[in-house]
């Protein structure tokens, strides 16, 4: 029998973490990683902060130098469109012509930035930012923009918001919500990034959606709001959130649900076919709806962070190796602005009750997000340490209560470590 | 430019030139040693750049911060009082003839 061949489609750090892992845990057949984008796999973190600010080149994106890849005999196919999934003859149909074979498959095709649907949008100067080329695209506007708006007051939002004042942009965010960043953190850190960014001299506008972007020779010169005003800019960046790249596994059949359906061993409904990463929808004990894991009715969630990526890229792995252990991993995410250091531990969105630890005016402070009385994450400003014990905590059943969180005297690493036992 | 000894579980030496400004990490990256894995690539968000300094030597590295002696608790391997997390350590000329122990397992 010829030895196995596992393809993985989308180069970005799942797709990477996969093919690595795969060697690390002894896989001796062929790995094949497609990407569409040209470049080799990258982190993409730093394209909304230090890459975007200068304080980081190029050669420190990459996930690995090139020659790891012959090293490790991992068949890298950068600039490569995948343009079909053949599930029956266990075939790729590859945009250049030619096809791969597979017996395993991977899908870490990550998402797409999410266009916004308003007249003006394809006038010069209004950019999104999601990959390496539209971060080089920015990093060289910046440098002549004086006046940015930014639409959507996501984590890439405010991190780009954050740089560009840096740069010396006049910087004004518009929010179609009241709440920057509501999606993934509670009241009190909307409130708190929102107030800094004022305090950093972003104008921001919240509850305002944009009606179009206005323009004069095919450029870029301000934003009309819902509301009727005119706001001036000479670059408008949208980040609106994205798209899942599920396509094609759609049209191989496979379930698709705000992104590709999977298991809790991120397998598909076919079992020889997998999801990872920002693409898939899987099921968690840590999703803000269903239930605990002690009833085992999980929730789901697609999550977009370097965590789910490589955690779920060396879960794939294992799979494929034959240890076959569902994915359970605690959740986290960052996000630099200015000088702030968000943390978030678990998932917050979806509590019924949160407490404070520290002080915001401070500029030091977690919230301790807690639903049915049982601690679900953690938001930490400026507060690692906190971080830390809100991950080792959400590892297993917290046994946390509200009152001891909000408690500053009540030693939270001693109570980590009375459950560290269990 | 400084020279950074990294030493594998097994013994084995690797000397690399780091150029000053990079960390004891990315010149590992760069140059593919095996044993460093880094995944979140510098932003002290993980404990898989762990290092252990040469014992004589962790007076000549950069005071650790308050939030890299946290995020130390996640180390895979055992702690101990020469561990550091390699992002941590910006190689500068003071640093020339540095060595770090490769720990056991990063993850």
């Amino acid at each position: 029998m010829p030895p196995p061949v596992v393809a993985v489609i989308g180069t970005g750090q799942a797709g990477f973490q996969t093919a690595a892992s795969l060697r690390q845990d002894g896989f001796a057949g062929r790995i094949v990683l497609i990407g569409d984008e040209p470049a080799p796999p990258y982190q993409r973190p730093p394209l909304s902060k230090s890459y975007l600010a200068g304080d980081s080149s190029l050669d420190e994106l990459w996930l690995r130098p090139e020659t790891f890849y012959t090293q490790h005999q991992i068949d890298l196919m950068a600039g490569e469109t995948v343009t079909a999934i053949d599930r029956t003859g266990h075939r790729l149909r590859l945009a250049s012509g030619g096809e791969v074979s597979w017996d395993h498959l991977v899908l870490a095709t990550g998402a797409r930035y999410r266009p916004l649907a308003v007249p003006g949008v394809e006038l010069d100067g209004v950019l999104p930012l999601r990959t390496l080329a539209d971060a080089d695209i920015l990093r060289e506007r910046l440098d002549h923009a004086h006046e940015v708006v930014v639409v959507g007051a996501g984590f890439i939002g405010l991190e780009f918001a954050s740089v560009a004042i840096a740069r010396g942009a006049a910087v004004h965010i518009v929010e179609i919500t009241h709440h920057p960043m509501g999606r993934v953190v509670s009241a009190a850190t909307s409130r708190f990034f929102t107030n800094a960014h004022i305090d950093w001299g972003a104008q921001v506008s919240l509850g305002t959606g944009v009606a179009r972007i206005l323009g004069a020779d095919g450029r870029a010169t301000g934003v009309e709001t819902t509301d009727g005003r005119h706001l001036p800019a000479d670059l408008v960046l949208i980040c609106i959130g994205v798209i899942p790249n599920a396509e094609l596994a759609g049209e191989a059949g496979l379930a698709v649900d705000n992104g590709i359906v999977v298991d809790e061993y991120l397998a598909t409904q076919d079992p020889r076919i997998f999801a990872i990463g920002d693409c898939a929808n899987f099921p968690t004990p840590f999703a803000p709806t269903g239930h605990t894991r002690g009833l085992k009715v999980l929730g789901r969630v697609r999550l977009e962070s370097v965590q789910n990526a490589v955690d779920q890229g060396r879960c794939a792995a294992a799979q494929i190796a034959g240890q076959r252990a569902p994915y359970d991993k605690v959740p986290w995410f960052w996000s630099d602005q200015g000088d702030v250091k968000l943390q978030i531990a678990g998932i917050t969105q979806g509590h019924d009750a949160s407490v404070l630890r520290g002080d915001p005016e401070g500029g030091r402070f977690s919230v301790f997000c807690f639903r049915a009385g049982r601690l679900i994450g953690v938001e930490s400003v400026n507060q690692t340490a906190d971080h830390v014990v809100a991950r080792r905590l959400l590892a297993g059943d917290p046994k946390l209560t509200p009152q001891q969180a909000a408690d500053e005297s009540y030693d939270l690493r001693a109570h980590a470590r009375s459950l560290a036992g269990r | 430019m400084p020279k950074i000894t990294y030493v594998h579980p097994n013994g084995t030496r690797e000397v690399l030139d780091v150029p000053v400004g990079t960390s004891v990490m990315r010149g590992a990256i760069l140059n593919g040693i095996d044993g460093i894995v880094a995944e979140c690539g510098g932003e002290m968000m993980c404990a898989t750049c762990h290092v252990y300094v040469e014992e004589d030597q962790l007076g000549r590295t950069p005071t650790q911060s308050e939030d890299e002696k946290a995020m130390l608790e996640f180390t895979a391997s055992e702690r101990r009082p020469n561990s550091r997390l390699s992002c941590q350590l910006v190689v500068t000329d003071e640093l020339d003839g540095l060595v770090v122990h490769l720990p056991e397992t990063q993850v």
